[in-house]
């Protein structure tokens, strides 16, 4: 079969990871062969309704979890006494028999660019810093609604624009994983490795603060923000599920926008049960955002376990084989795509033609809404106010010099670039034309007869901090999002599963691409293929040591709660 | 809420309809001693002369000029257009503002359906095209009483486009000539408006409330069709009964619910246009006239001496009534429109498009909403002139006072007297009485019922016009008696009684036998005086033909 060959060429392995690769694709028939995989972590939600545990010592093992792991950089603002008086709440309702459901007494984080209220809310900026908002987004509302407890505001990169969690004006977030037993065991073993404590590595971003967060077990999900593939990146480098919703299933209201053609909420779980179970209490139609479409979904989102996948049919878009790939994330894309055939389904090499073009029309359509989208931030109604008062423009100039970083203020210089009358239809009209053609490459996709994309996350796993910052924020941006970035030009639901730990003890992730509304299709075939990568779990010992056993790589999900 | 209406014109100046600093478009680029001088008599406010008399140009070099204007009507409305909060005239500062209206991180626009209909509703009174597909866009600038950084508007491609308004002028020696003319309507657009920055000198702040902030307009832009200030103003005029009958805005401009832009030129007829200026936030409809003929002849009197028109924006100083350069940064800048991303395009169905099954709150229909469209004024004078058999400036006067219609409706409604006299009463009488006392027709003493019960009396011949002039002034004088009450009290019932009058005539020719004297040596006049004095006699109760009757009857015999 042509397509079948081409995939094969396409994804041709690279010899000097075949050792690495053998070893994995042994455990990983393993792994698929015994459906029951290893000992199925005790299932959280369960144990609460079990009282097995009660909301606040759950809550308080979160806290306690936090602050061990502060070095994370994790957190902006740990809302400690929310939490637990939320807790106290949910404890309530259990021991009443009242519960809310499965998110009811379950620690999560949101990113710091979601409105909170009387939480503060800094985006990682100073613009921000102070600013307490008087509402909560929707998601946050609808997260406290179903009895979520509210760890706190995890970091991010200023604004959002990022894709390291390396440029918030808090520093920096450390990737769990730097500390993690398997990638240090690893290290041990090259004698080429430098200081331990230098060489941490970075979360990926812009949401790496959630990604950190729901890693070192702090929290069981978190909210992140996907608009070039923020949610997803991190993810894939810490070893999570990363999903970015259908554009317009969950509201972005209370989201601080970034380019809100493109922006969703994200959602970060350590599995994709997790995943969908909150997509369920988020998703849905929200009169305070325009955007959200009013079509009837599927709710709650209950993901069947796909027992077949003979009736599937898998796109592999060849345009993302692209030279900077890292050959270990390539081989497992190919042995991903192999997999699926020998199950049974139908695996088709597909075309993007216009992806390449992706990249620099991201740039134009990004910075254009950048540039309206901080017009806002002036100093008058909140947020930073500088001390010059000589006239309201010279306040308005300071201000902003203040109160943005270089990467912000960088975009906002672009935007209004593309924007002037004279450079309107040059770039501004232009990129939103080319935009339409690599949504309908989706849409021809699809028409083809294919299911779900299957494509890599990221380039490679996750790299030191150190390396990630010889390059300057907007190459690394444009390195980063290449696989992620076109599916928020098309709206469509997308999700990076964790697959297998590189050479260097590290997550590579993958990730499928549904069709628009098909958030569920998309989340049953990526369970399917969690259980049958069996991914390990981070290890990090030393971290929770003291921990009860109940948080260690425990899921939000319970099988029970599924059947 | 009236007053602003009746403060155009002098006191006690009959009104006829928007007629502002008139006749100036007539008498376009004339020397004009007589238009000035008119002009300063009618205006309450001291001015220059618009048209100065200027040096006779070489070769008959006529000017003409060209006028466009950018109005922004308030959308009469409960909450903003975008938001949940409030719309409410001189609130407590700052009170009605939500969060999206402060533009707090994170907010976004819901649009308010009301405000949708009330374009469309304009639109379809302004024989506009409604698009069923219409987009929303970002116009960016740094104001402080804009907080977003960016006005969200139609600029693309706006809610309603190629309509006409059509309009009348007066002429003639008396200005009684109606002159119907039309100015083509360019577009009407959604928009919100901003807040309202207070600049306190002393402190050198600037105060910022927020509570006009997002409130719906209707950018309504009009095609560069007229050409003097009489026209815009009495188009302007028309616009704002329309907005008032269909109630998509309340109009009023002392409120600021309309405001106007003015995009003047001048030029050679048959040379191309000449570069124009902008007059901005004319804020009555007077100034507004003034403005503009201000602005046309200061170009004219530029160009003449050799200077230049800039493109930029002025502002009229309405005391000192010139027009003068605003030049700071809003003259001239790019507003980076951008599509507004958190708006869908907007959709309106009518019945042929109307998706079967459609829920109507979710839906705008365009063809229920013009099964909804009230009379409009031009109707309303076409048919009070069939109805009443007025004359046509009659029905612009009546239409022109807020609340005059109505009360003249209600008066027709419970009188006997012919609709001619209920006419002249309410224009002449009635109107004039407010006029010297500078009162709407909402604060008036006298009510409808009371003056239909007048002219009752009127008519029913109980009474004399003179009579009844008397009346009216007791009621007018609030002191809560009715009509017949005030004819019982004073006596001013017509006498009835023949032989009484006769007896009367009688005294009084013995009392004059020169006047009667007079009469029969052949000055027929002089029975005016003789009629007088009996009507005198009876306390203006008699009816004078009457009396004449039987003077004459008396004389010949």
């Amino acid at each position: 079969m042509t397509i079948k060959d081409g995939c094969v060429h396409v994804l041709s392995l690279a010899t000097s990871d075949l050792f690495f690769l053998l070893a994995w694709l042994l455990w990983w028939q393993a792994g698929h062969e015994d459906h029951a995989g290893p000992d199925p972590p005790r299932k959280v939600s369960a144990a609460l309704k079990q009282g097995q545990i009660t909301p606040t010592e759950l809550c308080q093992k979160c806290l306690s979890l936090i602050k061990k792991t502060k070095f994370l950089n994790a957190y902006i603002t740990v809302s400690e006494e929310v939490a637990l008086k939320q807790a106290e709440e949910s404890e309530k309702r259990y021991k009443n028999g009242q519960s809310l459901g499965d998110l009811d007494g379950i620690p999560v984080a949101v990113k710091d660019n979601f409105s909170t209220s009387g939480i503060e809310t800094t985006c990682a900026s100073n613009m921000l810093k102070g600013y307490i908002p008087p509402y909560n987004a929707t998601v946050v509302q609808k997260l406290l609604d179903q009895g979520a407890l509210l760890m706190g505001k995890t970091n991010l990169d200023e604004f959002a624009m990022g894709s390291g969690s390396t440029d918030g004006v808090f520093g920096p977030v450390k990737n769990p994983w730097s500390y993690s037993k398997q990638y240090r065991e690893k290290r041990k073993q090259n004698p080429h490795s430098k200081n331990e404590d230098s060489d941490w590595l970075i979360t990926g971003g812009s949401s790496g603060g959630s990604a950190a967060a729901v890693s070192a077990f702090t929290c069981y999900a978190a909210l992140g923000s996907d608009t070039g593939g923020s949610t997803r990146n991190p993810a894939a480098h810490c070893g999570l599920v990363g999903f970015k919703p259908s554009y317009g299933l969950v509201s972005r209201h209370g989201l601080i926008p970034l380019v809100n053609s493109m922006d969703v909420p994200g959602i970060l779980t350590r599995c994709v049960d997790d995943a969908a179970i909150v997509l369920g209490a988020l998703a849905g139609p929200d009169p305070k955002d325009s955007t959200t479409v009013h079509d009837p979904i599927n709710k709650p989102f209950m993901l069947p376990s796909l027992a077949d996948v003979s009736k599937l049919c898998i796109g592999i878009p060849k345009e993302y084989l692209v030279p900077e790939l890292s050959s270990e994330v390539q081989s497992l894309w190919s042995k991903a795509a192999d997999l699926f055939e020998s199950e049974g389904a139908k695996v088709l090499e597909v075309s993007l033609p216009h992806t390449s073009y992706s990249i620099v029309c991201y740039h134009v359509l990004c910075t254009s809404e950048v540039a309206s989208n901080m017009a806002r931030f002036d100093g008058l109604q909140y947020g930073h106010r500088c001390d010059i008062d000589v006239s309201t423009e010279a306040m308005y100039a300071a201000t902003r010099r203040e109160g943005f970083n270089d990467v912000v203020r960088g975009r906002i210089l672009s935007g209004n670039f593309f924007l002037l009358k004279e450079n309107y239809e040059n770039y501004f009209v232009k990129a939103q034309k080319v935009r339409r053609l690599i949504a309908n490459d989706f849409v021809n996709a699809f028409n083809s007869g294919v299911d779900v994309l299957l494509t890599p996350t990221t380039l490679s796993e996750a790299v030191p901090y150190l390396e990630f910052i010889k390059e300057d924020n907007r190459t690394r941006s444009a390195q980063d999002d290449i696989f992620t970035q076109a599916v928020n030009m098309a709206g469509l639901p997308a999700v990076s599963i964790p697959v297998a730990l590189s050479n260097q003890g590290l997550p590579i992730g993958l990730q499928f691409i549904g069709r628009a509304f098909c958030d569920q299709q998309l989340l049953t075939v990526a369970k399917w293929f969690e259980k049958q990568v069996q991914f390990p779990g981070i290890q990090l010992q030393e971290l929770t040591d003291d921990c009860s056993a109940v948080l260690e790589n425990e899921k939000l999900a319970s099988v029970s709660l599924k059947q | 809420m009236a007053a602003p209406m009746l403060r155009w014109v002098g006191r006690g100046r009959r009104w006829t309809f928007a007629r502002v600093d008139g006749g100036s478009c007539h008498r376009r680029g004339a020397p004009t001693g007589s238009t000035s001088n008119r002009i300063r008599g009618q205006s309450s406010v001291a001015q220059q002369p618009l048209y100065t008399t200027q040096k006779p140009r070489k070769g008959e070099h006529k000017w003409a000029a060209v006028v466009g204007l950018e109005i922004h009507a308030q959308i009469s409305s409960n909450s903003k257009l975008f938001s949940g909060s409030q719309v409410r005239f001189s609130a407590p500062p700052n009170s009605l503002v939500s969060f999206f209206d402060a533009s707090l991180p994170g907010t976004l626009p819901v649009l308010n359906r009301r405000c949708v209909e009330a374009a469309v509703m304009t639109g379809l009174a302004l024989n506009c095209h409604i698009n069923k597909k219409s987009l929303f866009d970002r116009k960016h600038y740094f104001y402080a009483d804009l907080p977003a950084g960016y006005q969200i508007t139609q600029r693309r491609l706006p809610i309603a486009v190629n309509g006409s308004l059509t309009y009348s002028v007066c002429a003639g020696k008396k200005q009684s000539q109606v002159i119907p003319k039309t100015v083509r309507i360019k577009q009407i657009q959604l928009e919100q408006d901003s807040g309202k920055s207070l600049h306190d000198d002393l402190r050198s702040q600037t105060l910022i409330d927020l509570n006009r902030a997002g409130v719906g307009l209707l950018e309504v832009v009009l095609e560069p069709d007229l050409s003097c200030g009489e026209e815009a103003a009495a188009a302007v005029r028309e616009l704002q009964l329309i907005l008032q009958a269909l109630g998509t805005s309340q109009a009023n401009m002392a409120e600021g619910q309309l405001r106007v832009d003015a995009n003047i030129s001048v030029h050679h007829p048959g040379e191309p246009l000449g570069v124009r200026t902008e007059v901005k936030n004319l804020n009555s409809i007077r100034f507004l006239a003034k403005a503009i003929d201000y602005e046309i002849q200061r170009q004219i009197d530029e160009l003449e001496n050799g200077g230049e028109i800039l493109n930029e924006t002025r502002s009229f100083h309405h005391q000192l009534g010139y027009t003068m350069s605003m030049r700071d940064k809003e003259g001239k800048q790019d507003y980076r429109f951008m599509p507004e991303p958190n708006l869908p395009p907007l959709v309106l169905y009518d019945a042929t498009s109307l998706p079967a099954g459609a829920d109507p709150q979710q839906v705008i229909n365009i063809d229920q909403i013009r099964e909804t469209l009230p009379e409009l004024p031009s109707v309303t004078r076409e048919r009070l002139v069939q109805q009443y058999g007025m004359l046509l400036e009659h029905s612009f006067t009546l239409l022109n006072e807020v609340g005059l219609l109505e009360f003249f409706q209600n008066v027709i409604k419970e009188t006997r007297a012919e609709p001619k006299k209920v006419t002249s009463w309410v224009l002449n009488t009635f109107l004039g009485y407010l006029k010297q006392q500078n009162l709407a027709v909402s604060e008036s003493p006298v009510t409808p019922s009371a003056l239909a019960e007048l002219l009752d009396l009127l008519d029913s011949r109980t009474i004399s016009s003179a009579a009844a002039k008397q009346v009216f002034e007791e009621l007018w004088k609030r002191e809560g008696k009715t009509p017949g009450q005030i004819v019982s009290e004073k006596q001013l019932e017509l006498m009835e009684d023949r032989g009484a009058l006769e007896q009367l005539c009688h005294s009084v020719m013995e009392a004059h036998p020169q006047v009667v004297m007079d009469l029969k040596e052949g000055h027929p006049r002089a029975i005016n005086k003789l009629i007088g004095l009996v009507r005198k006699a009876t306390q203006s109760r008699a009816d004078p033909a009457m009396i004449k009757e039987i003077l004459e009857k008396k004389l010949s015999s």
